[in-house]
C-alpha cells in the first residue's frame, strides 16, 4: 500500500482533490505509467497510427451498437423489418447503422494494417511474442464478431453465409454434426440461431474482445514499443533521468500526432458513410436487402470482402490438392528423418506422424480438409514469433530479397480475397491453390528462409531526423 | 508453528480444488445443454403433403420440410433415360456411401420410387446451400460443355444429375439426401414419413 499523501497547506482545490483521489485509486500513477511517462521510440512513422486508429474503431462500434440495439429486435420475424425500420423512421438511424457496417469494414483495414506492421518491422520478436498472441486472439475475436454481427441483418447473404460457415464445423469427423447443431440450436439455422448470435454479438464477444485489448495494451507497455528499425530503445539510457534516450513520452507527444491520424482516418471514413456507404457491394453486399429465405439460396453467394482470402483457401482443397498435400507432407517427413539432426526415438516420431497424417489426409474428405485449411490460415499466425529466425527484426535490415518475398505475400493476399468474391472457376481454383501453398510456405518455411541472405548492420540508434 | 508443510491441510486443500472443479463442470451442463435445439424445434419436424398433380414434366416444386427445401421434379422420359450413362462421371452412382440417411425405396437409378418423381432435400450436402436449377443441357458458365441437366450449387461449384447424384472431383462428398417419403395417393405426396413406421 502506497504511503497516504498530504496535500500541502493552503494548496489550489483540484491538487487536494487529486491528492485525495490517489490515496484512495491511482488515478495519476495509472496516467503516469500508460501516457505521461510511458516513453516510446521517437521515430515511428505513419504505420503506427494504426493501433490508436483501431481504439477508435472499437469505440465507435461499440457506441453505435448501444444505439441500434436500442431499435433492432433479434426475432427471425421481426429482424430484417426493424433493420429497414432503423434505416428509413428512426431520425438519424440511417447515419447510425451506416456507421456501424462500415465500422465493421474498417475495423479490417485498420487491423490487416496493424498486423502488416508488425511483420514489416518484426515487432512479434522476443520479448513481444505475448503482445502479439494477444493480438491474434483479438483478430479472431474481431472475426467471430464480424460473422455473428452479419447475420442480424437477416438478409439472404446474412441467412446463406451462417449456413454455410456453421455447416464447416459438420465436417469435423465424429463430433461435427452434433457440433454444429449445437451451434444452430435448430435443424436449420433459425430465430434461435438469430438469438443466440444476437447475444454473443452484443455481450459475450465483446467482452472477450475488451479484455483482451486490456491484456495486449498491458503487455506492450510493459515491455515498450518496437520502432522501425526495431531497435530496443530500453538499452540507451539517459544517466540521469533513467529515461530511453529515443524515447519521448506518449503523452504529449504521441497522444498529439494521433490526432493527426484520427482526422484523415475519419475523412475517409466519413466520405464512406456518407458516398458510398454500401461500397460497390462490398461492405453491405446487393443480395442482403433480399430478407433471408430458407427456401432458395442467391446465385451467387461470397463473404464480406474480409474473409474473402480465407474463403478462397477453404475452396482451394479439392481431391487433387489432397493428393499436394500428401506428397508435401512425405517430402517434409523425408527430409526432417534425413537431414534434421533429430534423436532416433524422434526420427521414429517424425516418421509416424508424417504416415499418420498422410492416412488422415486421404481417410477424411477434402471437404473436412478443407476446413483445417481455413482454420489453419489464421492460427497459423500465432507462432510467428517463433518461426522467424532473422538476427535481426525489421525488415530495413534484412536481405533485400525479403522485400520482395513480403511484397509476393501481400499480392498473393489480395489475389486470393479477389478470387474468394469470384464465383468458383476452374483457373481460379487452381490459382487459388498456388496461393494457398504460397501463404503456408511463407509462414511454414520462415525457420529456415529467414535466416538466409546478407543482413545488413543494425545501428545503434534509432533513424530520426528532427523535424 | 513450523516450515514443515502441513500435508494433511495440503489434501484438504486438493480435495476442495476438486470439489470445486466438479461443481463448476455441473454448473456448465445446463448452460451448454441450453444451446441444443428447444422442445418446440424438435416438435416443428412434422411431416408435410404436397400436392403434385399441377407439375409438368421438366418442371420442379419446392416444399418446406424441417425448415429445408425439399424438391419435387417431374423428370421428362429423356432425363430417365439419360441418368443411366452418367455412372461414369459420378462420385457414388449407386448411392453407397451411408453418411447420409438412404431409405431403401430409393436404392435405385433414379433414387426414387416412381422413376418419373425425383424428390430430394435442395440442401447441398457440402455446406448446406441450396443448389440451383440447371436443366437446360449444353455448355453455360460453371458447368462442363457435356452437361446433361441437373443443378448446379452456386456457392462452391457442386453439380449433380437429374436425381441428386454429385459429379466427381467436386466439393460434396455425397450424393443430395431423399427425405422419407410416400404417396398417399396418385398425386398426394407425403414427405417426412414412409410405410415403415
Amino acid at each position: 500500500m502506497a504511503e497516504f499523501k498530504e496535500a500541502p497547506a493552503g494548496a489550489p482545490v483540484p491538487e487536494q482533490l487529486m491528492t485525495w483521489v490517489d490515496n484512495r485509486f491511482p488515478a495519476s500513477k495509472l496516467f503516469k505509467e500508460h501516457m505521461s511517462e510511458y516513453y516510446a521510440p521517437k521515430n515511428f512513422n505513419f504505420w503506427y497510427f494504426f493501433g490508436a486508429l483501431a481504439m477508435l474503431v472499437l469505440v465507435i462500434q461499440i457506441v453505435t451498437g448501444i444505439f441500434l440495439v436500442m431499435h433492432y429486435k433479434p426475432d427471425a420475424a421481426l429482424a430484417f423489418a426493424s433493420v429497414e425500420y432503423i434505416m428509413r423512421d428512426v431520425p438519424w438511424g440511417w447515419l447510425v447503422r451506416y456507421m456501424h457496417s462500415t465500422g465493421a469494414s474498417a475495423f479490417f483495414i485498420v487491423v490487416y494494417l496493424h498486423m502488416w506492421r508488425s511483420m514489416m518491422y518484426g515487432s512479434y520478436r522476443k520479448p513481444r511474442e505475448l503482445i502479439w498472441i494477444f493480438g491474434c486472439a483479438i483478430f479472431l475475436a474481431l472475426m467471430a464478431e464480424a460473422f455473428m454481427g452479419y447475420l442480424l441483418p437477416w438478409g439472404q447473404m446474412s441467412y446463406w453465409g451462417a449456413q454455410v460457415i456453421i455447416n464447416l464445423f459438420a465436417a469435423i469427423p465424429f463430433i461435427g454434426p452434433d457440433l454444429s447443431l449445437l451451434i444452430r440450436g435448430d435443424f436449420v439455422v433459425g430465430d434461435a440461431t438469430l438469438n443466440r448470435f444476437f447475444a454473443f454479438h452484443v455481450i459475450a464477444v465483446p467482452l472477450v474482445l475488451l479484455g483482451l485489448v486490456v491484456a495486449h495494451i498491458i503487455a506492450l507497455h510493459e515491455v515498450g514499443s518496437n520502432n522501425p528499425d526495431g531497435i530496443e530503445i530500453k538499452a540507451r539510457r539517459d544517466p540521469k533521468t533513467g529515461h530511453p534516450i529515443d524515447g519521448i513520452p506518449f503523452h504529449p507527444y504521441y497522444s498529439v500526432h494521433d490526432i493527426l491520424g484520427v482526422s484523415v482516418f475519419l475523412m475517409l471514413f466519413s466520405a464512406v458513410i456518407f458516398f458510398a456507404p454500401e461500397m460497390g457491394g462490398y461492405f453491405l453486399e446487393y443480395n442482403n436487402f433480399i430478407p433471408a429465405d430458407s427456401l432458395t439460396t442467391p446465385l451467387h453467394i461470397a463473404p464480406v470482402w474480409y474473409f474473402t482470402p480465407y474463403y478462397s483457401m477453404l475452396r482451394a482443397v479439392t481431391d487433387p490438392m489432397i493428393n499436394v498435400f500428401a506428397v508435401i507432407v512425405a517430402l517434409a517427413t523425408v527430409l526432417a528423418v534425413l537431414k534434421g539432426g533429430l534423436a532416433g526415438v524422434w526420427k521414429v516420431a517424425v516418421l509416424v506422424g508424417g504416415l499418420g497424417l498422410i492416412v488422415a489426409l486421404k481417410a477424411f474428405d477434402a471437404k473436412f480438409w478443407g476446413v483445417v485449411v481455413m482454420g489453419m490460415s489464421v492460427l497459423v499466425l500465432f507462432p510467428l514469433p517463433w518461426l522467424d529466425r532473422s538476427p535481426v527484426k525489421s525488415i530495413r535490415y534484412k536481405p533485400s530479397w525479403n522485400k520482395w518475398l513480403y511484397g509476393a505475400f501481400v499480392i498473393n493476399f489480395f489475389v486470393l480475397g479477389y478470387l474468394g468474391i469470384k464465383p468458383p472457376s476452374d483457373i481460379g481454383t487452381l490459382v487459388s491453390q498456388v496461393g494457398t501453398i504460397f501463404y503456408f510456405g511463407f509462414f511454414l518455411l520462415m525457420p529456415w528462409w529467414s535466416r538466409l541472405g546478407e543482413f545488413k548492420p543494425v545501428p545503434d540508434r534509432v533513424t530520426f531526423q528532427p523535424h | 508453528m513450523t516450515d514443515a508443510v502441513d500435508t494433511s491441510r495440503r489434501t484438504w486443500i486438493a480435495i476442495t480444488c476438486g470439489a470445486g472443479a466438479v461443481g463448476g463442470v455441473a454448473v456448465a451442463v445446463p448452460f451448454v445443454s441450453s444451446f441444443a435445439p428447444s422442445e418446440r424445434a424438435r416438435a416443428a419436424g412434422a411431416a408435410v403433403q404436397a400436392d403434385i398433380s399441377a407439375l409438368k414434366p421438366g418442371e420442379k416444386m419446392t416444399v418446406e420440410w424441417r425448415g429445408k427445401p425439399v424438391w419435387i421434379v417431374r423428370r421428362t422420359p429423356e432425363q430417365v433415360a439419360a441418368l443411366p450413362g452418367l455412372d461414369p462421371q459420378l462420385a457414388d452412382p449407386n448411392s453407397k456411401r451411408t453418411t447420409l440417411p438412404m431409405p431403401q425405396y430409393a436404392m435405385n437409378v433414379g433414387r426414387s420410387i416412381k422413376p418419373e418423381f425425383f424428390i430430394g432435400v435442395g440442401i447441398c450436402p457440402h455446406l448446406g446451400c441450396s443448389p440451383s436449377e440447371k436443366f437446360t443441357p449444353g455448355a453455360q458458365t460453371s458447368l462442363p460443355d457435356d452437361w446433361a441437366g441437373g443443378f448446379l450449387c452456386p456457392c462452391h461449384g457442386s453439380t449433380f444429375d437429374m436425381a441428386g447424384r454429385v459429379f466427381k472431383n467436386k466439393p460434396s462428398p455425397d450424393n443430395l439426401e431423399v427425405p422419407p417419403h410416400m404417396y398417399l395417393s396418385d398425386t398426394v405426396l407425403l414427405i417426412g414419413e414412409d410405410k415403415k413406421a
